[in-house]
């Protein structure tokens, strides 16, 4: 098992043609994603590496059967390529690009929760999903996730931030620990996934043992998932917050990763998950050091 | 991007949102010509993004040409909390019977958008909230249905906003939810909104917070990151394109991913040092954006020592290796570097910096962040 993709996945990929689609749609059927095709307007009987492009994502869904979009379009064309997605019956949906004004993504989320319910976006501006040995949709290095084991405990993790998800599934790595599914929700100020969201969903995902969470500064994300956490989760956790020494005022990279008004502090954030019994690192490299205790204790 | 008063003003003027007639001025003749056009009496009125404008003694009021004059000189070059007053917004002097409060926000747990609104204003918003909650009315806003006049003269209303002003209110909260929609704000806020004697209602400050990922469908921005304050090195870095924000300590940092950067302020901060900069150069790290990055650190004289944190992922350690080795080649640093490098390749990267042949007194590594922060804010001392 794992969470939102596996290897039944099939998945196709709006932007194949451009710079971004290409390479990393490339890389991700060489990790073995199920790449099944690609959209871009007015290309369609066109092909790239092998895999065929299409005019439409309804096109591409008929011909295919896919059920997960990759989105690698600039932030003029995210919106709608999204909703597109959605209306074509694609129920899970990753978008990469960088820079959607704060407004579309309201808008694009609201438009999603009122008409298709039933399509879950990740994103924008985040680094993907990688069920490792499975599927891998984004811009993860699929080598740097271990495989998750059948006999020993695997950890799900779920981060707000990319590299640190990177360097989060290193850790674990390091020490011979898999991982069922890693989810980068991205720094984006409304996230079409949460933490929520995914906690809720390693909860219940049987090849999911413990869960480790890469949040960061601003907004009250973290919040929200300590709160769930203390009535929801019972699997162990791990956290690490990046960020305590920001200034206030100051947006760290991420549109969303801002300290204003006293709010969405780091130390707040770890504040609130300590209390729901997740143990806290002070770097990831501690917060991985953690989730290795945790691991030997499920053993 | 914050704008001044005077620009938030010129924005919401363009949603028809009634301000004062005034002009920006950033000479005493300039605001002498302005008053005569707005008509006394005035307001001359330091345009900084600080609050406490007021107390610093950067707001006065002028009845003639002569009070502009020493007001002007006084205010303009004033030191208000560090900031140095460049321009001052001279406008027509309102009579002020009530002052309430209105803003627009995105609520990102709720994931809408959200109108506060109160009948106390004048005074920060956090204040009233902290005296008293309830004198603070917000409303919840689905982004695909909007607010309807309707709605909002119900929540003004709700915030006890007196019978005479409840038109004129409802129309201005009706357009600045046009402003910060259509206009993609991070922030439309009105404080004080005024109820004047004769009944019509009129912002009387502008804060406006502009969301820089929307630029690309606004071309009257321009204009506004004109005005920008940057400090010296983060107007560097944003010609070169890097994410940098320039801090006070002496440890300078590099780092690829937003959150690996900030990750690496917390470690060297962890260790007993301070942070020069939080610098992100994105998921490429090549040569051309580590000399860069390297140009923009190498130009802030507080810094002591460089911290280089990469993790390889698709850009392989022995790639990020290469550019590191031909960037140091291209500047000449006054700080030794000390980079941690791990992820893909870094074995074989970390060989390429040992076999660059760079004395270790300008460059090393270590193996992990926090030894790499150790010793960095060790060579900083």
């Amino acid at each position: 098992m794992a969470i939102f993709v596996d290897q039944q996945t099939k998945v196709i990929v709006q932007g194949l043609t451009g710079g971004q689609g290409r390479f990393h749609g490339l890389r991700n059927r060489d990790y073995g994603t199920q790449i099944v095709g690609g959209v871009t307007p007015g290309k369609a009987g066109q092909d790239v590496d092998g895999i065929p492009v299409f005019d439409t994502v309804a096109d591409a869904v008929s011909a295919t059967g896919a059920t997960a979009s990759f989105i690698a379009v600039p932030p003029k064309a995210a919106p709608a390529a999204i909703l597109e997605a959605a209306r074509s019956g694609i129920n899970f949906v990753v978008c990469i690009t960088e820079g959607v004004p704060a407004q579309d993504e309201a808008r694009v989320f609201a438009t999603l929760q009122r008409d298709y319910p039933m399509t879950r976006l990740l994103g924008p501006n985040c680094p993907g999903i990688i069920s490792p040995g499975k599927c891998n949709i984004g811009i993860t290095a699929g080598e740097i996730a271990l495989l998750p084991s059948d006999t020993r405990p695997n950890v799900g993790i779920v981060s707000r931030s990319g590299t640190l998800t990177y360097q989060a599934l290193y850790e674990l790595k390091q020490q011979g620990i898999g991982v069922s599914t890693c989810v980068g929700i991205g720094g984006d100020p409304v996230p079409g996934t949460s933490f929520v969201d995914c906690l809720a969903q390693f909860q219940v995902d049987p090849e999911t043992h413990a869960i480790m969470m890469i949040g960061e500064i601003g907004g009250s994300a973290e919040e929200e998932a300590a709160d769930f956490i203390s009535s929801h989760v019972t699997k162990p956790m791990s956290a690490y917050i990046a960020g305590v020494t920001a200034p206030e005022g100051k947006k760290m990279g991420h549109a969303g990763a801002i300290v204003s008004g006293g709010k969405g502090t780091a130390r707040g954030k770890m504040e609130a998950l300590r209390l729901a019994g997740v143990q806290i690192g002070l770097n990831p490299t501690e917060a991985g050091a953690l989730m290795g205790e945790i691991v030997k204790s499920i053993r | 991007m914050d704008l001044y008063e005077y620009q938030g003003k010129q924005y919401f003027a363009r949603y028809n949102i009634p301000v004062s007639a005034g002009g920006v001025a950033t000479t005493v003749d300039e605001a002498v010509k302005a008053a005569n056009d707005a008509q006394y009496p005035v307001v001359v009125k330091a345009q900084v993004q600080v609050g406490g404008r007021g107390k610093a003694g950067g707001i006065k009021l002028a009845h003639n040409a002569d009070e502009v004059r020493l007001h002007a000189t006084n205010i303009l070059g004033m030191d208000i909390k560090g900031h140095i007053v460049k321009r001052v917004w001279v406008e027509h002097a309102s009579d002020i019977a009530e002052e309430y409060y209105a803003s627009f926000t995105l609520d990102r747990a709720a994931k809408q958008h959200l109108l506060m609104i109160s009948a106390q204003g004048g005074v920060e918003i956090e204040e009233v909230a902290a005296h008293d909650p309830t004198a603070i009315v917000k409303l919840h806003i689905n982004p695909i249905v909007g607010l309807s006049v309707e709605s909002a003269r119900r929540a003004a209303i709700e915030a006890r906003i007196p019978a005479q002003a409840l038109d004129g209110v409802a129309d201005i909260l009706v357009k600045l939810y046009e402003c910060f929609t259509k206009g993609d704000c991070d922030l439309a806020e009105i404080n004080p909104l005024i109820l004047k004697p004769n009944g019509e209602v009129h912002a009387l400050d502008a804060k406006v917070s502009l969301d820089g990922n929307a630029a690309f469908r606004h071309p009257e921005w321009d204009e506004f990151s004109a005005t920008e304050e940057l400090d010296p090195r983060e107007k560097l870095a944003r010609e070169k394109n890097l994410q940098y924000i320039g801090l006070d300590g002496t440890v300078g940092i590099i780092a690829n991913g937003a959150g690996l950067a900030m990750s690496t302020l917390d470690v060297v901060n962890q260790v007993g040092g301070t942070a020069a900069n939080f610098l992100d150069i994105g998921g490429g790290a090549n040569a051309e954006l580590m000399t860069a990055a390297l140009e923009v650190i190498n130009s802030d004289t507080k810094v002591r020592s460089i911290l280089i944190n990469i993790f390889g992922g698709i850009t392989r350690g022995d790639e990020v290796a290469k550019g590191i080795v031909e960037a140091v080649a291209r500047v000449q640093l006054r700080a030794p570097i000390v980079i941690r490098l791990d992820g893909t390749n870094a074995k074989e990267g970390r060989q390429i910096l040992v076999d660059a042949g760079i004395p270790a007194s300008q460059l090393s590594t270590r193996p992990t962040m926090l030894d790499a922060a150790r010793a960095a804010v060790e060579l900083a001392k």
